[in-house]
């Protein structure tokens, strides 16, 4: 289940006003996190969800709003163990320059939607841009299937990619991990 | 009796220290001039400092207008009487308030009490000034989100901290003695509670030995603390300290009794001052230079 939520369109419904474009105060944040948050409802206990969320209509974002909505958006998602994929779609350098700052606050990372593919950006180990780079090569990864020429430890990887996969970063289908942007 | 301050030629916030010293020997009840005859420049601190030492005094002062023709009429196009008439007994002719299109400042003062007041101010910020802001100071039109992301951020530490009430103004400047190049200064003041005692307030962690208002400038400004359990609080201030420092820019913070400055290559402030004259709330200045081209 794909679910794709305008970020635009959901501030110009927040506010009472209709004038705002942007993403700015830490109450404004708060109201668009809980109008998402609302829009969501009905995929709790529905088992794996697609959130695509959009920034194409949003000028700007400051970290108040970004840790609002983003960071705590992501982390309840994950505390609350849901099967949540989010996607960054629409984001540019003016966006990121407050949530990578927000981020990093958290050691959170997120799924980007760009044009050459889906990125991971934020914060992650060695091993986890390792195992999230060898899974965007290679599509999917089974682990029962696991190459031979790969010289990393399996044990290793695979410890990555469940991290990834209980970060929410990427899926999993049984023994199976597939990057969550290839399905958006 | 009634005391009179001169207010300096020049009033800045450098320059604003001389009133605070000044007010500091005067009691809260006391009567108070406040002599502008002779001022002929305010920056935006200057100007939203005294309207804050105004609301901070509980009676109320009396304010002698510029003489300068010239300085009434910025005065009164940063829309500063218009502010001051609610806090002082106003002496002299002063101009009408000038309408907003007739206004050069690039962000009259401008209350800020709730979140909607920050949302104006940023598309005030976005629709009349930012091709201004990106022309004359030579940086790529895009950075003015930056510029209006640090506004929002300094403005929204009023909602959060102050308990009340306090004012923004942005202006550009060609500083040709100072530094032979144009700036963008913000200023924003309240006369709230001030960090020191809004750290106070929060019960869930002590405080270290050593605390005053220095080490609550420290803290939130340098550390990001914050009185919120909340681990996300305290980034708006960390957040506007790293673009400032991206474009070469200063903020300075005063709270209370002390001043921290984040001081760039460009200027000789002394990045801590203590044992200040006490000025109750936060007084918050940014000052992004032109880019030189390299």
């Amino acid at each position: 289940m794909t679910n794709h939520i305008d970020l635009g369109t959901v501030l110009r419904q927040t506010l009472s006003a209709s004038l705002y474009s942007n993403l700015v105060t830490r109450p404004t944040g708060a109201a668009v996190r809980i109008q998402i948050e609302t829009m969501l409802a009905h995929t709790l206990g529905q088992g794996q969800a697609l959130i695509v969320i959009d920034f194409s209509h949003v000028s700007m974002i400051d970290f108040s709003c970004a840790d609002e909505i983003i960071a705590k958006l992501l982390m309840s998602h994950v505390a609350q163990g849901r099967e949540s994929y989010f996607v960054f779609r629409g984001m540019t350098d003016d966006h990121w320059a407050a949530i990578e700052t927000v981020l990093e606050r958290h050691g959170l990372a997120l799924v980007v939607e760009r044009d050459t593919g889906v990125e991971l950006m934020g914060v992650l180990t060695v091993s986890e841009r390792r195992a999230w780079d060898m899974l965007k090569e290679r599509g999917r990864l089974a682990l029962a299937d696991f190459p031979a020429d790969v010289n990393e430890e399996q044990d290793l990887v695979r410890d990555a990619l469940d991290a990834l996969w209980r970060r929410r970063l990427i899926m999993r289908s049984d023994d199976m991990y597939v990057p969550i942007g290839d399905l958006a | 009796m009634t005391t009179v301050i001169k207010l300096p030629p020049s009033l800045d916030e450098q320059t604003f220290e001389q009133v605070l010293e000044q007010v500091s020997g005067v009691p809260e009840d006391a009567k108070m001039l406040l002599d502008a005859r002779h001022t002929k420049w305010a920056s935006p601190y200057g100007l939203t400092a005294l309207l804050t030492l105004g609301q901070a005094r509980p009676s109320r002062a009396t304010l002698a207008a510029p003489d300068s023709d010239e300085t009434l009429s910025y005065w009164s196009r940063a829309n500063f009487f218009y502010y001051a008439n609610e806090l002082f007994d106003l002496q002299g002719v002063v101009p009408k308030r000038a309408s907003a299109s007739e206004s050069s400042v690039l962000l009259p003062i401008t209350p800020v009490k709730g979140s909607e007041d920050v949302h104006e101010v940023v598309g005030h910020i976005q629709q009349k000034a930012s091709q201004i802001i990106a022309t004359e100071l030579g940086i790529d039109p895009k950075a003015v989100i930056g510029f209006a992301m640090t506004l929002s951020e300094v403005c929204q530490n009023i909602i959060e901290h102050a308990g009340q009430g306090g004012w923004v103004m942005v202006q550009m400047y060609n500083w040709r003695q100072r530094l032979g190049r144009r700036v963008v200064c913000i200023a924003v003041c309240d006369a709230g509670v001030g960090f020191r005692k809004s750290l106070e307030s929060a019960s869930h962690r002590a405080l270290p030995d050593r605390w005053d208002d220095a080490a609550a400038l420290e803290s939130a400004v340098m550390r990001g603390v914050s009185r919120f359990r909340d681990p996300g609080r305290g980034q708006g201030l960390a957040g506007a300290r790293k673009y400032i420092g991206r474009w070469d820019g200063k903020l300075s913070v005063r709270s209370g009794t002390a001043r921290i400055a984040i001081v760039p290559d460009w200027d000789s402030d002394a990045p801590l001052l203590e044992q200040l004259p006490y000025f109750p709330g936060a007084q918050i200045e940014v000052t992004i230079p032109e880019r030189t081209k390299r």
